[in-house]
């Protein structure tokens, strides 16, 4: 329904071009191969064009100091001392502003002195938005920007990794759904209603770090790529007996109960006809880890699930049943004065896990989660991803050497970032891709069911790869009891 | 030996210690990166006061602005309210002023509440004199202590001394009729047992 153009601009030094009526008018700027992609609706484009050069020329002037700026931050600098230059280094910067162009949250903080870079991003969004067309995204320079626009934020994502823009606008979406899983998307909308130039931050003050835990792990974590929440392997007795103590301690405001290890799930029980979506599920996840203020007593806490329901706050208790391994358990309630009762169901669910040596088999799965890759025996596999596409679940061993770095472990999951945007681009999806590294291969195959990316060692071939699949396929199938929650059970 | 429960919640600005406090008194440990409480934070401790056993039901609750709304929810129930500040922090005694006005709006009506003038070992940056907030406490009666959790100075005594003034008996009396966040009475709990 829509056009999307994508125009490559040579240097020029107009500063604004008007193309007749019905095209799309682009920014030329003093910038090497700029690129504006912007979806162009199908609206008769008319109207005025003749008068807005002088404003336009004001944006363009911004817009080439903002790129200056940002490609500042390629270059190595004889004082890395300076906060400023670290800020300009930073590989991926996040901005979210709200419509009248404040900003209310910056990954890299000083959103003081963004003010006036803020009112530059809002100005060339809504410069292009008076046509009727939406910008998605502008690359000059090696950099990338991606804006995405979720009524009343704008959101922006300016990196120079190698990253489609699509994934960027994922994460860019999954950050929305943080500040809306803080403050609910009725109160967003609400006071930005009431008075279009309200400063968010106020309301956030705080909140920043749950925000920029989401977007470390977005970095490291290939959950959020795959859009799934990763499965802790258990003995499938074990995780029902598991479930079962949850299924026990029900009462009438609970809706959901959940067991997690290190942002993996052990088992979530939930109320009938009501399921939780892994972004949910992530942003919980998240929060309980962004913060080491649940790790004494019993939380409860406020949350928006944004995607189970958007306008209202659900009210989790969260505790911590162990802490060496880490085992959380965390009830969501519909009811904010029902804390009591909520905790008297944890106190019954540790009790019914202590009894008949539960807990004392729970330890030791946790204590040898996550399992090796070494595990399935196929000498060059090094590590892999593989999604079931019908529960929201995937499974992946640790991240071994040579990956145990977090230099290492970025530089996977970009990899499997890449696999991935290869075998999801909208223009052209793939189903299978096998890229040879010099430090390692990597293969994607997309079916129906699942998805599945896979590490070898570099010095395998194409065809052992191949085989070393199918027999990955074998062993996942063998283990898929316990790899996998195959029931979704209700209190 | 009597057994009684005192519900206290914790009322102040973010960042001030309401954490610390709860922390060194329940667990006797301090750390100094500690992350902002996010909602509220659920924590008991049994401490022996004369011939009675005291169990304290703590509400520590989050000095953010995006968590203000749930306050009322906490201190309705509780029998005393600790609104700390930082002495090295002007706006956070402002912050406490208005606590107090709150409680006395819309708190129980005979809530005790005692004043904490947390980060005591800070004199050198000191910004609130401790005259000036011993003075507002005596004129609001209530209880007052500087109080440091990094040291451990002055936490027992702050609930020592709450202990002391919540009258006998009457643990329960600031307790608002259908209000749920409150543990069931206990002779309800044996009940059910």
């Amino acid at each position: 329904m829509s056009a999307a153009a994508a125009m490559s601009a040579a240097m020029s030094d107009a500063a604004a071009l008007s193309a007749g009526a019905g095209q799309a008018r682009i920014v030329h700027a003093r910038i090497v191969h700029a690129r504006i992609v912007h979806a162009q609706s199908y609206e008769d484009l008319t109207g005025e064009v003749e008068g807005d050069t002088e404003s336009m020329e004001e944006i363009t002037h911004d817009f080439s100091k903002l790129s200056t700026q940002l490609s500042v931050s390629g270059q190595s600098h004889g004082d890395p001392a300076s906060p400023a230059e670290d800020w300009y280094r930073q590989q991926k910067h996040v901005f979210v502003l709200s419509e009248a162009g404040k900003p209310v949250y910056s990954r890299f903080r000083s959103e003081e002195a963004l003010s006036s870079t803020a009112g530059v991003m809002m100005a060339l969004v809504s410069f292009l938005e008076t046509e009727k067309n939406a910008l998605r995204s502008i690359h000059a320079d090696g950099y990338t920007a991606v804006f995405v626009r979720r009524s009343p934020l704008v959101l922006v994502s300016v990196s120079h990794a190698q990253q489609s823009e699509q994934e960027m606008a994922q994460e860019l979406l999954y950050v929305y759904y943080q500040v809306v899983s803080l403050v609910t998307g009725a109160q967003l909308h609400h006071l930005f209603q009431q008075r279009p130039s309200y400063d968010l931050r106020r309301l956030l003050s705080g909140s920043e770090r749950i925000t920029d835990n989401l977007l470390a792990a977005m970095d490291t974590d290939p959950s959020f790529l795959l859009a799934a929440v990763r499965c802790l392997p258990l003995p499938p007795a074990l995780r029902d007996t598991a479930t079962y103590c949850l299924q026990q301690a029900k009462a009438r405001s609970l809706v959901f109960s959940i067991l997690m290890s290190q942002q993996q799930l052990l088992t979530l029980v939930r109320r009938k006809d009501h399921y939780l979506h892994p972004i949910d599920i992530h942003l919980l996840f998240n929060l309980v880890t962004s913060s080491s203020s649940f790790r004494e007593g019993e939380a409860w806490t406020p949350v928006c699930l944004p995607k189970f329901n958007p306008s209202g706050f659900f009210h989790t208790h969260i505790s911590y049943l162990s802490h060496e391994p880490e085992l959380l358990l965390l009830m969501v309630s519909t009811d904010r004065e029902d804390f009591f009762t909520a905790s008297d169901c944890k106190r019954k669910i540790v009790e019914r896990l202590e009894k008949r040596g539960t807990w004392a088999a729970l330890t030791e799965a946790l204590t040898n989660s996550p399992y090796d890759a070494a595990q399935v025996g196929i000498p060059e596999l090094r590590h892999f991803l593989y999604k079931s596409k019908s529960s929201g679940l995937f499974t992946s061993p640790a991240m071994a050497a040579p990956y145990n770095t977090e230099g290492e472990q970025k530089r996977l999951v970009s990899l499997y970032q890449h696999l991935h945007g290869r075998a999801h681009c909208s223009s052209r999806p793939l189903t299978t891709v096998y890229h040879m590294g010099p430090r390692e291969s990597v293969l994607a195959w997309v079916t129906e069911a699942f998805e599945l990316y896979v590490c070898f060692s570099p010095l395998g071939s194409k065809s052992s790869a191949v085989n070393g699949v199918s027999r990955l396929l074998r062993w996942i199938r063998k283990e898929e009891e316990k790899l996998f929650i195959l029931s979704s059970p209700t209190y | 030996m009597a057994l009684r429960e005192l519900k206290v919640c914790l009322l102040g600005d973010t960042g001030v210690g309401k954490s610390s406090i709860v922390w060194r008194f329940v667990e006797d440990s301090f750390d100094p990166n500690i992350n902002p409480t996010i909602g509220a934070s659920f924590m008991t401790k049994t401490v022996q006061y004369q011939t009675e056993l005291h169990k304290f039901l703590i509400w520590d609750t989050a000095g953010q602005e995006r968590f203000r709304a749930l306050a009322p929810m906490y201190y309705r129930g509780s029998a005393a309210a600790i609104i700390v500040y930082d002495i090295t922090k002007e706006e956070t005694f402002t912050t406490l002023k208005n606590w107090v006005k709150e409680l006395r709006q819309h708190g129980p009506p005979n809530i005790v509440v005692a004043i904490a003038g947390n980060k005591c070992d800070l004199n050198d940056v000191r910004e609130v004199l401790e005259k000036d907030a011993k003075d507002y406490a005596d004129s609001i009666n209530a209880v007052f202590v500087e109080t440091s959790a990094k040291n451990a100075i002055n936490i027992n005594e702050l609930f020592i001394e709450i202990s002391r003034r919540i009258p006998s008996g009457n643990a329960s009396a600031a307790t608002v009729k259908g209000f749920k966040l409150r543990r069931q009475t206990s002779e309800a709990d044996h009940r059910c047992c």
